[in-house]
């Protein structure tokens, strides 16, 4: 479990972003994780109350966007949505692709602050 | 004193990616090229090393960084092969991270070296998220695995650019469906070269060594002898 250490960085980000702000408590994380960041997010939110702990991050909510995998498509060129994590093809055509769009991001989106 | 939205569109791990990012500048201006082996507890990480040590370092300049959470028995039998070998114990820490390589190449002159061989912590979960500066990440997976195994863990099949099947040479005697885990290889990460291999018996280390040093010659087209 990695997560404790994402969310780590995690607080540290927004600890300096808020404070750069002028800011003195945040009340709330947005993030984007992708279905192939690695990141299992029950893990996360767990760790992310301990990470905040004493900083002016403790209490704030966090709301996570989960963001599917798009694949592109070379058979249909289009960019297609996959299900799961588990078929790297095209859910319309059956065409295999390892032509990632969307799907490995972690990272936060903004921070509501105080 | 009321809310308000701060903007931000920061990468959680930017700080290792940019670490990272540093350590593939250095790597290339040294004219070294970089493996991250990573793979589950017992793949065989430790014994495709110490031979690829040994055969490579024959005609090249070789080295390798060892992550264990504990113990430097894996440093202590990679020392064997008579390569350069520094041991990093991340304690508690269940992968490595750019941080950790950067501080255990103190003093090395990365300009010596051809190939750099980074054994990653036995796992199949965190090593995936971090970045070590690495040309090529190789997922090993044994043949007593399970031939589902990539369905298990796809993110790290899918951030791998090669898949090295350990063992080979005792496939038949644990029933390895080879084709099957070709197929489920190829569901999670279509393309993904996959190499046959085995530290003890035939088919040995050919395509695996054959592999790297194609890899090599392509990253540096121009410090490789023909």
């Amino acid at each position: 479990m990695h997560e404790l250490s994402i969310a780590v960085n995690l607080v540290d980000v927004a600890v300096r972003e808020a404070t750069e702000a002028g800011s003195e408590q945040v009340s709330k994380v947005r993030l984007r994780i992708g279905a192939l960041s690695g990141v299992v997010r029950d893990a996360l939110e767990f760790s992310f109350d301990i990470a905040a702990g004493g900083t002016i991050v403790e209490g704030a909510a966090l709301e996570i966007e989960e963001l599917p995998v798009v694949i592109h498509c070379p058979q249909c060129d289009a960019d297609r949505e996959l299900p799961d994590v588990f078929r790297f093809r095209c859910p319309v055509c059956g065409t295999p692709s390892a032509d990632i769009r969307q799907g490995k991001e972690l990272e936060i989106t903004s921070l509501e602050i105080q | 004193m009321s809310a308000r939205i701060l903007e931000v569109r920061h990468g959680i791990l930017k700080k290792n990616d940019e670490l990272a990012r540093g350590l593939r500048a250095r790597f290339r201006e040294a004219g070294v090229f970089v493996v991250n082996l990573v793979s589950g507890p017992g793949a065989g990480k430790t014994a495709l090393l110490e031979k690829t040590l040994s055969a490579l370092g024959k005609d090249h300049a070789v080295a390798a960084l060892v992550g264990d959470l504990a113990t430097e028995n894996d440093a202590t039998r990679l020392a064997r092969s008579g390569a350069p070998i520094r041991q990093i114990s991340t304690g508690t820490t269940c992968h490595l991270e750019a941080q950790m390589i950067g501080d255990a190449l103190a003093g090395w002159d990365l300009d010596a070296l051809d190939f750099l061989f980074i054994e990653n912590v036995g796992n199949l979960v965190c090593p995936a998220s971090y970045d070590l500066g690495e040309d090529l990440r190789a997922v090993l997976f044994s043949v007593t695995e399970g031939e589902d195994k990539p369905l298990k863990y796809p993110t790290i099949f899918n951030s791998a650019d090669v898949a090295v099947l350990t063992k080979i040479d005792i496939a038949g005697a644990v029933d390895f469906d080879r084709a099957l885990a070709v197929h489920n290889i190829h569901e999670v990460r279509p393309g993904l070269p996959i190499l046959d291999s085995s530290a003890r018996a035939e088919p040995g280390l050919d395509a695996w060594l054959a592999f790297l040093k194609t890899k090599r010659a392509e990253a540096f087209p121009a410090t490789t002898p023909a």
